[in-house]
């Protein structure tokens, strides 16, 4: 009989663990459900007597919050579209076609993974500058065209393994290199695309530096930056801010449980840099 | 073949456009205006004088600088290890592993803007969760955030948030690589689990290992959201890390030229350090040689 205490051991470290981690959520979501009155009530109770959704109502109209998801969601959605046209159309390139200096060229891609984003931040803003797209959507929105680094990593990866076959069947029924990409390699690639939307969703939903160098108008803002806005306008409102946090974590949450399987696929791919 | 090459350059186009124009170039301009005083109306060429300044006039950046360096030498080696503990906690064939899996990976899917917010309450001195629990233990309240002595390990703390993440994901990965008939054969010889794990699935994981350590490197100097939101920089800059200082002197005073030196600064300390790994990597990085 196998000794069972190193499982049993296992398992009560991992709930342990796993509750230490959700301390912050569950204080967070019940934060978010107290009145005013009810969170400053001590002693503190650690779920409210009666949860009400009305910070969620207050923080939403506070800020123009439907404006800041709105704003969110198109730079989102573009930049997912861009990344997913681009970078598959990249990664084709660098999978199926032989030319000089290719693999120069992959090393420089993978080498500017590690490229620390400071070191061009600043021309780049005054690219943008110069070119009168300082708060507009542009500088956010346009990179993402030109294909990302890793998700061209990514897809050239799951290129590799697609046989050459598929191509060269294409090819004798008269189809040329483009039509190949659209209509043979792209529906190919369905689990990989999916990775590299719920990458780029994920991304954009959460990223703060660009937004907060190219956006002033708070108009445009998005949610990540209307968060940091509410925190130092109602910051006082603690309850308040708890449900404007929420706003920002929910999607990103709700899209992980949908697309699951794409993401952790593509995360043990990207392990695949160390080989 | 040629128009094989013509295609190739044709479709791998956009993102050599995209590197030329947002990386090289930006990359080569930077250098240029680090030579500068730049404050986007007028320009002024001061040869390495900005550099000189940094490591000789600002104390703020030399303390920055500091704290960045001592935060990387205490994050990356807890959080690798860490993520790896875990990963090897969840490969033992547990019950609930895609739950415990999902549990420990969600820390680190919550943006930085919102996870400075809700750190702040953990830290927070009267009623944060961290003091609270210290008070079961007896520990006196501690003003993580506004005593500067607490405020790097409060940030280190914050990070071992989210060893369930990415990386945790990628150790995961390589231990569900590695051919159980290896460690099997080393316990029928007679190997202890640790000598197993040192012995059989380190050296076997150590390609993952040392990607882990490379990325994670890069990924604490580059520390800014959670900070700018949580501190701004402070107490006493104590907080103030090296990205949080470059974007404040680029973004907020427009010195550009400075900034810009700062942004090199970064990148040859990162590539020195990188260097150093990989060139260290062939004495402990084991490859196995595949057939790929």
């Amino acid at each position: 009989m196998r000794n069972r205490v190193p499982q049993i051991v296992t398992f009560a470290l991992l709930v342990l663990g796993a509750l230490a981690f959700c301390v912050p959520f569950l204080w967070t979501v019940s934060a978010s459900l107290k009145t005013a009155s009810e969170y400053h009530a001590a002693p503190e109770r650690l779920w409210p007597e009666r949860p009400t959704l009305g910070n969620f109502a207050k923080a939403w109209t506070a800020l123009p919050f439907n404006l800041f998801v709105r704003n969110t969601s198109f730079v989102t959605a573009l930049c997912t579209v861009g990344q997913a046209l681009s970078s598959s159309l990249v990664a084709y390139g660098f999978s199926r076609f032989e030319f000089k200096g290719r693999d120069l060229l992959f090393g420089s891609l993978l080498a500017s993974m590690m490229l620390p984003g400071q070191v061009t931040q600043i021309p780049v803003f005054m690219i943008w500058r110069e070119l009168h797209a300082i708060d507009t959507f542009v500088p956010l929105v346009l990179p993402s065209f030109l294909g990302g680094a890793f998700n061209v990593f990514l897809l050239r990866q799951f290129l590799l393994n697609v046989p050459r076959e598929l191509d060269e069947a294409a090819m004798v029924d008269g189809a040329g290199p483009v039509r190949i990409w659209w209509s043979v390699l792209m529906p190919v690639m369905g689990p990989a695309l999916a990775t590299v939307a719920v990458f780029t969703f994920l991304g954009e939903w959460q990223s703060f530096d660009g937004p907060l160098i190219y956006l002033n108008s708070p108009e445009r803002y998005t949610v990540a930056i209307g968060l940091r806005m509410f925190q130092d306008t109602f910051g006082g409102d603690f309850e308040q801010v708890m449900a404007a946090t929420l706003i920002h974590i929910v999607p990103t949450i709700v899209v992980f449980f949908l697309a699951q399987r794409y993401f952790i696929r593509g995360i043990a791919t990207s392990g695949l840099g160390g080989r | 073949m040629r128009r094989q090459a013509r295609w190739g350059w044709l479709f791998v186009s956009p993102w050599l456009l995209g590197f030329l124009v947002f990386t090289a170039g930006p990359m080569l301009a930077s250098l240029f205006l680090s030579f500068h005083v730049y404050d986007l109306h007028s320009m002024r060429y001061v040869g390495a004088e900005n550099y000189r300044r940094l490591f000789t006039v600002d104390p703020v950046f030399l303390k920055s600088l500091r704290i960045t360096v001592v935060y990387a030498l205490l994050a990356v080696p807890l959080g690798v290890a860490g993520s790896l503990a875990l990963a090897v906690l969840l490969n033992q064939r547990v019950r609930g592993l895609p739950l415990f899996r999902t549990l420990f990976y969600l820390p680190s899917l919550v943006p930085s803007v919102a996870t400075g917010i809700v750190w702040q309450w953990v830290f927070n001195t009267d009623n944060g969760a961290l003091n609270q629990g210290l008070g079961l233990l007896g520990v006196p309240p501690i003003a993580w955030l506004q005593d500067e002595r607490w405020t790097l390990p409060a940030f280190v703390l914050m990070s071992l948030w989210g060893v369930g993440g990415t990386r945790m994901i990628i150790f995961l990965a390589g231990l569900q690589g590695i051919p159980e008939s290896l460690t099997e054969a080393a316990a029928l010889d007679g190997a202890t689990p640790w000598r197993r794990f040192r012995n059989v699935t380190l050296p076997l994981l150590s390609p993952v290992l040392f990607f882990n350590v490379v990325m994670g490197v890069i990924g604490a100097f580059q520390i800014f959201a959670t900070a700018y939101v949580m501190t701004g920089g402070g107490p006493n800059d104590a907080s103030r890390f090296y990205a949080l200082y470059l974007f404040q002197t680029a973004f907020e005073q427009f010195k550009l030229g400075k900034a810009s030196a700062m942004a090199w600064v970064l990148f040859l300390i990162l590539m020195a350090i990188t260097g150093l790994q990989f060139y260290g990597s062939r004495r402990w990085v084991y490859y196995e040689k595949a057939g790929t």
